[in-house]
């Protein structure tokens, strides 16, 4: 029962586990449910889906598969007639008058019986109205492989009551929890706490219970134990494109700094323009002044750093490619160079581009970076982040 | 068992069917939303409304799982020996937690972890066994605790941290989303129930275009906007007061809703441009 939807829900990659839904097929025996499509959805809802970001995904894939159970005519539903004779009577005392009922059974012969139940439920279809009490009541559970009642069937198609009602899932309330779309920092956060390492370093400062009961029933007299605290040892370092193309980012950029600045103790961070050169800088205000040598910085910060370029890639392909193609100044090096050299420096390596990625085809410059950081280069999304993630933990310098 | 909400609480049917699924079917029940918009006060107006007992474990960023179960007090022990007193009974020095406590209950207890995303990464991963089977083992007496009446679970997630997906697995879920005008409605009336209508309907207005303005950075929810309309009935002000022009953006007593100078100065920078495009 309902097999091929939760097919379908793993198949649109929603995490879903057959202990879920087996919870699921559960609930539904218990029956509290039952005569009521919104509630249904609701309860599939909550025993499938364990994050916001899916419901939409979900909303969708529910629209879609109970839309088509919707095409399903009432005369393949009454093939089903071998209905529990329980249900048959209820349906009876809701469609029939008592009079009309006693007549019925005058005629006696069980099929008579289901021509005149088929008969008004074929009238009701035509007059399509008053499906709103009739989704399903075949056996105890109300939503079985034909267990939409004939009525609740067709609420899709005719102006019932319930076309309203079905529209809870269609109104797609949480389209903006998608994963795909930018969120706020605390996103970012949460993407970005993944990186840590944790180690204990620094003083021993912590109290070691054990460790001091251990010592303790050892000697006999009380012996304080302690040990290192625990700490996230991971190292960033990280270079911003800032200026020209850059300016429409800012703000998520600004929140990816922030973000990283608030998880990571170790952050440092330089600012170039389009491609990494000779020379950068850590206050914009004063980029000209103020200039770090590129290579100093290699220097300084070993191979134990991860290394993140944050940057749009949008340039001209002489500002990588040629001696003195950069854009404010002539360098002598050409900026693939220079990004070659950093890779070498600091194996894990990740380059974070604001441009939405289907946008990086039309920039050849966004290609040619990408070619030469490996593919490692990830949209600034949360999604992406949490890519990159993976990315920079998998290629961990054990130095 | 069946919740639906009470009269000082408006549980809309999502809520409702999340919270009587899990009940039923003895699951956690995992709580999101926005802060304010009532996740921790749910698990009290269940308690209430099915005459239970509610137990409320809070979390903070150093709470250990362990801690939910008992704690083991070593040192006095180990001070007691020293002093030469009888150390030998064990359970002496072991102090139960929240989650023993809601297992020992006489009925069936509410059971409410308040804001598990505050405690470490690992931590909804430590108690995997203790909710899906309602028992645990005591290392130091030897005893297993299980639980006489399994408890209503639940959970509530302010979505710091990412929960483990084995975790998620084994709960229910809800996310409570911002109320729409209607319910905010019913709401205010269930808490304030002698408000006049006009008031309420500017207040209201007011409120979600507040809401609306783009670039804040802490949205104003369920809870601020009952603190501010209960300011308002203090103040007894009138809906005229309410309104908002060119040159004042945010509506009186706007403290309550607004809680951060970064937004306020939003709004500053809004209505100081608002006049320069007269």
């Amino acid at each position: 029962m309902f097999l091929d939807f939760f097919l379908k829900l793993k198949k649109s990659k929603i995490p879903v586990s057959l202990n879920e839904f087996l919870a699921f097929l559960k609930a539904l025996e218990l029956n509290f449910v039952q005569y009521d499509i919104n509630k249904f959805y609701f309860l599939t809802r909550t025993c499938l889906i364990k994050d916001e970001k899916f419901i939409d995904k979900f909303d969708i894939i529910f629209g879609e598969y109970f839309q088509s159970i919707e095409k399903v005519e009432i005369e393949d539903v009454l093939k089903f007639l071998n209905l529990p004779s329980d249900w048959l009577q209820k349906l009876f005392d809701k469609k029939f008058s008592s009079e009309e009922i006693k007549k019925i059974k005058s005629l006696g012969d069980f099929d008579q019986l289901i021509k005149a139940l088929k008969k008004r439920l074929m009238e009701q279809k035509n007059r399509h109205q008053g499906g709103n009490k009739w989704i399903g009541t075949l056996g105890t559970s109300p939503f079985g492989s034909y267990g939409y009642n004939p009525e609740g069937i067709r609420m899709g198609q005719h102006k019932s009551i319930h076309r309203k009602a079905v529209k809870v899932w269609d109104k797609r309330l949480f389209k903006d929890f998608d994963d795909n779309q930018t969120l706020d920092n605390r996103g970012f956060q949460v993407a970005l706490k993944k990186l840590r390492q944790w180690a204990r370093t620094g003083l021993h400062e912590e109290f070691h219970l054990e460790e001091t009961i251990k010592e303790t029933a050892k000697n006999g007299y009380l012996n304080i134990k302690t040990r290192k605290e625990r700490e996230n040892t991971i190292k960033i370092l990280l270079f911003l494109d800032v200026g020209g193309s850059m300016d429409d980012h800012i703000m998520k950029v600004e929140r990816l700094f922030n973000a990283a600045k608030n998880v990571f103790k170790n952050l440092n961070y330089f600012y170039f323009h389009n491609c990494l050169y000779e020379g950068v800088w850590k206050s914009n205000s004063r980029r000209w002044e103020e200039r770090f040598s590129t290579e100093q910085i290699m220097r300084t910060y070993g191979k134990e750093y991860k290394c993140i370029f944050v940057g749009d890639a949008a340039m001209s392909p002489y500002e990588i490619l040629m001696q003195g193609g950069g854009n404010e100044h002539f360098n002598d090096e050409t900026g693939k160079v220079w990004l070659k050299r950093a890779i070498n420096q600091w194996p894990s390596n990740l380059w974070i581009n604001p441009n939405p990625e289907e946008y990086w085809e039309s920039y050849h410059s966004t290609s040619i970076i990408k070619e030469i950081f490996n593919k490692r280069m990830v949209p600034l999304s949360v999604k992406g982040i949490k890519e990159g993630t993976k990315i920079l933990t998998n290629t961990n310098f054990l130095g | 068992m069946e919740f639906s909400g009470t009269s000082d609480y408006v549980s809309t049917l999502d809520l409702t069917v999340a919270v009587n699924a899990s009940i039923n079917l003895e699951r956690p029940l995992l709580v999101k939303g926005e802060p304010g918009t009532g996740k921790t006060e749910l698990a009290r107006q269940v308690a209430s409304s099915l005459k239970l007992e509610i137990i409320e474990w809070n979390i903070k960023s150093t709470t250990k799982a362990q801690q939910g179960l008992y704690e083991y007090d070593a040192v006095s022990r180990l001070r007691d020996s020293q002093m030469g007193e009888k150390i030998e009974d064990i359970s002496k020095y072991i102090k139960k937690g929240k989650i023993w406590n809601a297992f020992e209950t006489k009925s069936k207890s509410v059971l409410l972890i308040d804001e598990i995303d505050k405690a470490d990464i690992e931590f909804p991963n430590d108690l995997l066994q203790e909710l899906d089977k309602m028992e645990f083992y005591v290392y130091e007496t030897g005893q297993i605790i299980k639980a006489d009446n399994r408890p209503i679970v639940i959970i509530t997630s302010n979505n710091e941290k990412e929960l483990p997906e084995a975790f998620l697995r084994r709960c229910f879920f809800h996310y409570i989303k911002f109320p729409e005008i209607e319910t905010l409605k019913k709401i205010v009336n269930v808490h304030f129930p002698k408000i006049k209508k006009s008031l309420l309907d500017s207040a209201l207005k007011a409120f979600f275009e507040i809401r609306e303005v783009p670039g804040l950075k802490k949205k104003p929810s369920t809870s601020e906007a009952l603190d501010w309309i209960k300011l308002l009935l203090i103040e007894d002000l009138d809906p005229s007061d309410l309104k908002i022009n060119r040159n004042k953006l945010l509506p009186k007593l706007y403290g309550a809703l607004i809680k951060n100078e970064q937004d306020i100065e939003l709004f500053e920078q809004l209505a100081f441009m608002s006049k320069r495009n007269i």
